[in-house]
């Protein structure tokens, strides 16, 4: 893969091992919304309020959290496809679009994203063949080397290039899109691969195969994964790092088995703990946490998730948790006041117990 | 043992249009009172198609219902203009899977259910209001009284479905149809959804039936799970049975393909290739081109539907019931 003349120079690792691929400092963006009656103030949506995180090499960042928290708003201020209002990234030791760092063009061939509708992110008027090869080809390669190397990716992710090559995205299923999908990402030869809720609209056979092909792929083109799901099954299956999202802001994130065995944020406790039980003889007894999640205009002030959490304290009004590593293990930070000794908040964090409740039937 | 409340046989539902489609082949099902049936399947596999043909939404001039549905001793298929509209609603009720396109946006919640309740009863315009903000508090709407002059788009989703089913149970219907009806919603708000309708479904003694295709959803609400693949029933049994010990190759692939923490750094089991066209089905098996043990019977006969003790299968090559 490395002969054709795209993948010279920038795709080499430049940073060393140590170097994480991808870091996102205090990123930010907020949506302006009409506003109603006459001079009224100017309302803003809280998409993304101040979010950062790194990602190492060949690991997968999962990004979890209800609709509206700002996971794909996330991804796609990550992948330059609309500009933050403040907020800066380093890609592999390089400032991204900045002076001496690396050039947007240079950064955008590195990265490629799948996107959840599958029909929607292709183009309908081009056959499949065509469209992993038009972006090579936009890129200057020539037309005969940009459709071999069509074929040999449609190969790659399980299509017959003969059989599959020359017919258009209405005449596939959605699992067959999704591959043809993965495979125009994999075109440049990118190092990270931001897929959002790449698997969710499929069903659930077709979901384990594209899941197994993301890991075959990830392994063998040592790719980094940005992968952004609301299926916490899917998340845990497939990440190392895991970090969880409520309202634009990062209330958890940690190693995977860190979050899903000690998870110390109530809102990730809770998110946990609403999964539906596959075990008829343990049913969910009682919901976690009620309510919805709370408009993002107008997010709630001190902690935002405060009005449905059962240990919110006046504190939690009062004063917005800082991001801490917890005691254990210092890769694993939090967001809450359980977590910051010197906040004030009575109750010991605790990550056995929901407020006392048992949530599951007992089997008998 | 009393007679079913539902009870379908060899039902059937054609489209034709341009070409025909045979959405739902010969299923057959039985469903006591105050019982939860979970119908599984994959998008394409005709359960919500079944349940819209059980209340009769599709018109005949385009979609041909064959076989015998009886409910609460009527049969569904031969009702008529007053009957028809009494049935609907006032037997058999649904909540579909988004409430905001099944609400009408120019209305309040609460004309909306006062006008389902007047059409089934006669009851006074402030009586069947009670009745109204009564149900609207049933189904835990905080402030239920400012959410009955709310239209549908001040809303959140999970009020919204709130809404919906007490717009659903207004009647007191018999038999609920629940149409995916977690399926647009946040995963801490569809714990909610499923807690309430479990506990509506005792309160009300009713009998749903609940499509998805989330077995984790199945498992909460339903007693007995039948699995759909393109138009047929291939699987029925109670929870625990199908759960644990599958035995249609295809219900042990979708257990086997639903992610767990079990199966982390490993690859999963998945089966292979996609759901079969509907407008032209395969012969035989419809699973068969994906099925791991199909022989030549499968890819020429379909397999008929056999009695097992309380579970009934249409399979060729049963796994036997194996410690999974």
């Amino acid at each position: 893969m490395n002969t054709h003349p795209l993948t010279v120079d920038i795709h080499q690792d430049r940073g060393g091992p140590k170097q994480a691929l991808l870091e996102v400092r205090e990123l930010k963006k907020y949506f302006p919304v009409r506003s109603t009656g006459f001079a009224a103030a100017p309302k803003f949506v809280h998409a993304v309020d101040g979010v950062s995180f790194s990602v190492a090499k060949g690991q997968t960042l999962g990004i979890v959290g209800e609709s509206g928290c700002g996971k794909s708003t996330t991804a796609r201020l990550v992948a330059k496809l609309m500009a933050p209002d403040s907020g800066s990234m380093v890609f592999d030791g390089d400032g991204v679009d900045e002076f001496r760092g690396i050039a947007l063009k240079d950064f955008r061939r590195n990265l490629q994203m799948v996107f959840q509708d599958s029909f929607a992110s292709l183009n309908p008027r081009l056959t499949v063949a065509q469209t992993i090869a038009f972006g090579p080809q936009v890129h200057g390669m020539g037309a005969q080397e940009a459709n071999q190397l069509a074929r040999d990716l449609l190969a790659r992710v399980g299509m017959e290039p003969d059989q599959f090559g020359a017919r258009y995205p209405h005449e596939l299923s959605g699992g067959q899109r999704q591959r043809v999908n993965i495979a125009r990402a994999l075109a440049f030869d990118p190092r990270l691969l931001i897929l959002d809720e790449a698997v969710a609209a499929l069903d659930k056979s077709v979901q384990a195969q594209v899941l197994n092909l993301l890991q075959e792929l990830k392994s063998e083109r040592q790719l980094t994964y940005l992968f952004i799901s609301h299926d916490l099954h899917v998340v845990h299956y497939l990440s190392d790092q895991v970090m969880v999202m409520y309202l634009g802001q990062i209330v958890e994130i940690g190693p995977v088995e860190r979050i899903y065995g000690h998870a110390v944020h109530p809102y990730t406790q809770a998110l946990l703990s609403a999964v539906p039980s596959m075990d008829p003889a343990q049913r969910t007894l009682a919901s976690p946490i009620s309510g919805d999640p709370p408009n993002p205009i107008d997010p709630p002030a001190g902690c935002r998730f405060h009005d449905r959490c059962p240990k919110a304290q006046a504190v939690c009004k009062a004063q917005a948790p800082r991001l801490l590593s917890v005691a254990a293990d210092a890769a694993h930070q939090v967001a809450c006041h359980l977590n910051d000794p010197q906040s004030g908040h009575g109750a010991p964090a605790s990550s056995a117990t929901y407020a006392g409740l048992p949530l599951r039937e007992v089997s008998a | 043992m009393s007679t079913p409340l539902v009870s379908i046989k060899d039902m059937g539902l054609r489209f034709t249009a341009k070409r025909t489609v045979s959405a739902v082949n010969q299923i057959s099902l039985e469903l006591a009172h105050g019982e939860v049936l979970g119908l599984l399947g994959e998008s394409g596999s005709g359960k919500s198609a079944t349940l819209r043909a059980l209340l009769r939404l599709y018109p005949e001039s385009r979609a041909k219902v064959s076989g015998q549905i009886r409910i609460d001793g009527q049969d569904v298929l031969s009702l008529k203009g007053r009957a028809l509209e009494q049935y609907r609603g006032g037997t058999v009720s649904m909540v579909f899977q988004e409430p905001g396109l099944a609400f009408d946006p120019v209305y309040t919640i609460g004309q909306q259910i006062v006008q389902a309740i007047q059409a089934h009863a006669a009851v006074s315009q402030q009586d069947a209001a009670e009745q109204a903000l009564a149900m609207l508090e049933r189904v835990q709407i905080p402030q239920a009284r400012r959410r009955f002059d709310a239209y549908p788009h001040e809303l959140s989703g999970g009020m919204r479905q709130r809404a919906m089913i007490a717009l659903a149970l207004s009647c007191k219907p018999k038999l609920l149809l629940a149409d995916e009806p977690t399926t647009a919603l946040d995963a801490t708000v569809q714990i909610q959804i499923l807690l309430l309708l479990r506990e509506l479904q005792k309160e009300m003694n009713m009998s749903v039936i609940f499509v998805t295709h989330d077995i984790g959803a199945a498992v909460e609400v339903a007693d007995r799970i039948a699995v759909m693949y393109a138009g047929r029933i291939v699987e029925q049994g109670a929870v625990a049975d199908i759960v644990h010990r599958p035995l249609h190759p295809y219900t042990a692939g979708l257990l086997a393909s639903s992610v767990g923490a079990a199966n982390k750094g490993q690859p999963l089991q998945a089966v292979p290739g996609s759901p079969p066209d509907m407008s032209n089905p395969p012969v035989g098996c419809a699973f068969a081109p994906r099925c791991s043990r199909a022989s030549d019977i499968c890819r020429t006969e379909a397999p008929p539907v056999e009695q097992l003790g309380g579970r009934s299968l249409a399979c060729w090559f049963p796994l036997h019931s194996e410690p999974t």
